[in-house]
């Protein structure tokens, strides 16, 4: 056996760990990637279809289904938030554009105006997901808009479904927080988001109108604009309040849900 | 700059490494008997953290990320090397630890004796390697890291002097046998986490 | 010779046991608790992270128990971190393949395995000393000892926080109609601590020999 601790070894030593374990890691990682993609995607899908009320919170289908379901029903299209017209085809990869990943690609992102979803960069391109519950060539029903902004412990992520007329929400879910375990983080509980449905999120003007407000807070037919806050998470509500008002606002989806009502779903 | 002003307070305070996160537990119940030894490890994670977050950050836009060697050359565009993050992370970790050592050691001896002995502890210290994980898990840009570096690091030197000052009172209570030393220490550590939630929800 | 004394003969079982009961790592040498007091929240989360470190920790000790003979001194520790980084590494791809939701809530707990000090102070401690196969047994035995008090804190604070075990509702909660009001400190960072050091007194006045002096 050659002397372990001389200067030759020890290099050729370090270099074969290296290699052995660079292989290894490289094997599990390529071997695994297109689970993990895929993985991504059908957890975005899986989001898309719960705000859109297509997929229920008890309902676990695999993935092969949830896929089928998705593709039936939604379609996925990119709009430019500035002017609200639907990206011209083909100049990003719909399916793999990531809008929580652009905000540091200064190609597709821009600074966003002060605001109090403390949003600080804006993606370029907003990706929405119509939704047609007949299937691909009926007519559009609903549509899915990203939402985040800030709560109490950082930002929180979700999906808005509003109906056609562009106002009536049909559903709202958060699938990434780190609010506090048992009050903020009701905001995931389906039982809280059902509270959304039906209520109206602008009011006559078109203004951004709903708000989280604590106290009693009657069924969306004679109080439309309001949703019932969680009690104990005042800050998490607030935020829920703020984000909800800044994408519906003109510097998120406004000016597209502005086309969306007028008939503009092709 | 509102925006970096709040990042450092929250990193200080609301998402403090220790309280919250309860990283770094080894070393920071390990060192939190006497003041002194508080602070000088708390120097030096301070000191680490600043440093190893912001160089993770270059190397992660870099070298790792998707697309991130598009720089070097157009056909690399494609190469995603984020699954080595982990262990980029720790190298550097280890890298930048032996060299703030052997620069401490030349130009500041006095400095050394402080906190020389420290600087080995650290670069196995869950405070260093979640600042950098935290740091790619949560995006930042390269500006944001240097501040969450150095707050993260500040909040877990506070900590942990905060309860090296309390052990050091302690010592003249009559704690019951079998919760002496270890067992009184983590009640006490959830009583400052307690405390420390009060900062929860502020914001600049 | 039986079965169970051809591959666990007595010594080895006090290998693998004695972390479990009577040396227990977090309770007892307060090593690694920095990762698992963060995930307890809920028993999903702890099952899933206390595996990951038997894992991690069984097969860092046996890879480093293999080339304990072939490891220059010098370079013997950073040869140790790379075994646990890869390991540790292989272990986060396939959460993030195969247990996709969770390993969304782990977040950086799995990459934090690396500097848990369990792992490495096994590796440094017992493995470069000893043949694999009881390396190994230790690997599992310090595994299971971090996974006990990881589940055990998880219990508690899901039971009393939540009122759920293991996600299924034990306790109805007030707010979904049910009798108990559950109890938000427990789903809260400070709770751990305390479970953690009542934990520690309680073993502590079971078995009063570690007890601390001074």
């Amino acid at each position: 056996m050659p002397d372990v601790n001389s200067t030759r070894y020890t290099i050729g030593f370090a270099a074969i760990v290296s290699v052995v374990c660079a292989l290894l890691v490289a094997a599990s990682a390529v071997g695994l990637q297109s689970r993990q993609e895929e993985n991504q995607r059908l957890f975005r899908q899986k989001n898309v279809l719960l705000a859109a009320g297509l997929l229920r919170p008890d309902e676990a289908p695999t993935g092969a289904e949830m896929r089928k379901i998705f593709d039936r029903h939604i379609e996925v299209r990119l709009v430019d938030l500035a002017s609200g017209e639907y990206m011209a085809e083909g100049r990003i990869d719909v399916e793999t554009y990531d809008q929580r990943r652009v905000r540091n690609d200064p190609a597709l992102s821009r600074p966003a105006p002060p605001n109090a979803a403390k949003i600080s960069r804006l993606p370029t391109y907003g990706a929405v997901y119509l939704v047609r519950a007949g299937g691909k060539d009926a007519p559009v029903e609903q549509v899915v808009l990203p939402i985040e902004g800030i709560g109490m412990w950082g930002m929180m992520y979700g999906f808005l479904a509003l109906d056609r007329d562009g106002r009536t929400v049909r559903g709202i879910t958060f699938y990434d927080q780190k609010e506090t375990p048992g009050l903020g983080s009701e905001i995931s509980n389906p039982k809280w988001q059902a509270l959304w449905v039906g209520r109206q999120a602008f009011d006559a003007s078109w203004e951004p109108k709903l708000t989280v407000v604590k106290g009693a807070v009657g069924p969306p037919a004679t109080d439309p604009h309001r949703i019932d806050a969680i009690s104990g998470a005042t800050i998490t509500s607030n935020g829920v309040s703020r984000l909800v008002g800044f994408w519906l606002s003109d510097e998120g989806y406004g000016r597209y849900l502005a086309r969306f009502r007028a008939g503009d779903t092709s | 700059m509102e925006h970096y002003a709040n990042l450092l307070v929250r990193s200080i305070f609301l998402e403090n490494m220790a309280l919250v996160y309860f990283l770094g537990m080894c070393s920071y119940l390990a060192c939190s008997k006497k003041v002194e030894t508080a602070l000088g490890l708390g120097i030096a994670v301070v000191f680490v953290q600043t440093l190893t977050v912001p160089l993770n950050n270059l190397l992660l836009r870099y070298l790792l990320s998707d697309g991130a060697l598009g720089w070097l050359s157009p056909a690399l565009a494609g190469v995603n090397l984020n699954f080595l993050a982990f262990i980029v992370f720790i190298a550097t970790i280890a890298a930048a630890v032996q060299v703030v050592e052997m620069m401490v050691d030349r130009f500041a001896p006095g400095l050394y004796s402080t906190l020389g002995v420290f600087l080995p502890l650290i670069a196995v210290n869950c405070v260093i390697l979640g600042g950098s994980l935290f740091m790619q898990e949560r995006d930042y840009t390269f500006t944001e890291s240097v501040v969450f570096g150095f707050g993260s690091g500040l909040g877990f030197a506070i900590a942990l002097v905060a309860l090296a000052a309390i052990r050091e009172r302690m010592t003249y209570s009559n704690v019951p046998g079998g919760l002496r030393g270890l067992g009184i220490t983590f009640i006490a550590t959830g009583l400052m986490s307690l405390a420390f939630m009060m900062f929860s929800g502020i914001q600049i | 010779m039986s079965v169970l004394d051809r591959w666990l003969p007595p010594r080895a079982r006090s290998v693998l046991l004695t972390p479990i009961l009577v040396n227990n790592p977090i309770a007892v040498q307060v090593l690694g608790i920095c990762s698992a007091l963060a995930v307890t929240t809920r028993i999903d989360k702890a099952l899933v992270m206390g595996a990951a470190v038997i894992l991690v920790a069984a097969a860092a000790n046996l890879a480093v128990s293999l080339v304990r003979n072939y490891t220059p001194g010098s370079i013997r520790i950073i040869v140790q971190l790379a075994i646990i980084a890869s390991l540790v590494i292989m272990v986060d791809q396939f959460l993030k393949a195969y247990l996709f939701e969770l390993s969304l809530e782990l977040s950086v707990f799995v990459g934090l395995i690396i500097t848990n000090c369990i792992v490495m102070g096994r590796a440094e401690g017992f493995a470069m000393q000893n043949p694999p196969w009881p390396s190994f047994l230790d690997g599992v035995g310090n595994g299971l000892g971090y996974a006990l008090v990881l589940l055990l804190v998880a219990f508690v604070r899901e039971l009393t926080g939540a009122g759920r075990v293991l996600g299924f509702t034990v306790l109805p909660l007030v707010s979904d109609g049910g009798w108990y009001e559950g109890n938000g400190l427990m789903l809260l960072a400070p709770s751990a601590l305390f479970i953690v050091g009542l934990l520690i007194w309680a073993l502590r006045e079971w078995k009063p020999e570690l007890q601390e002096k001074d």
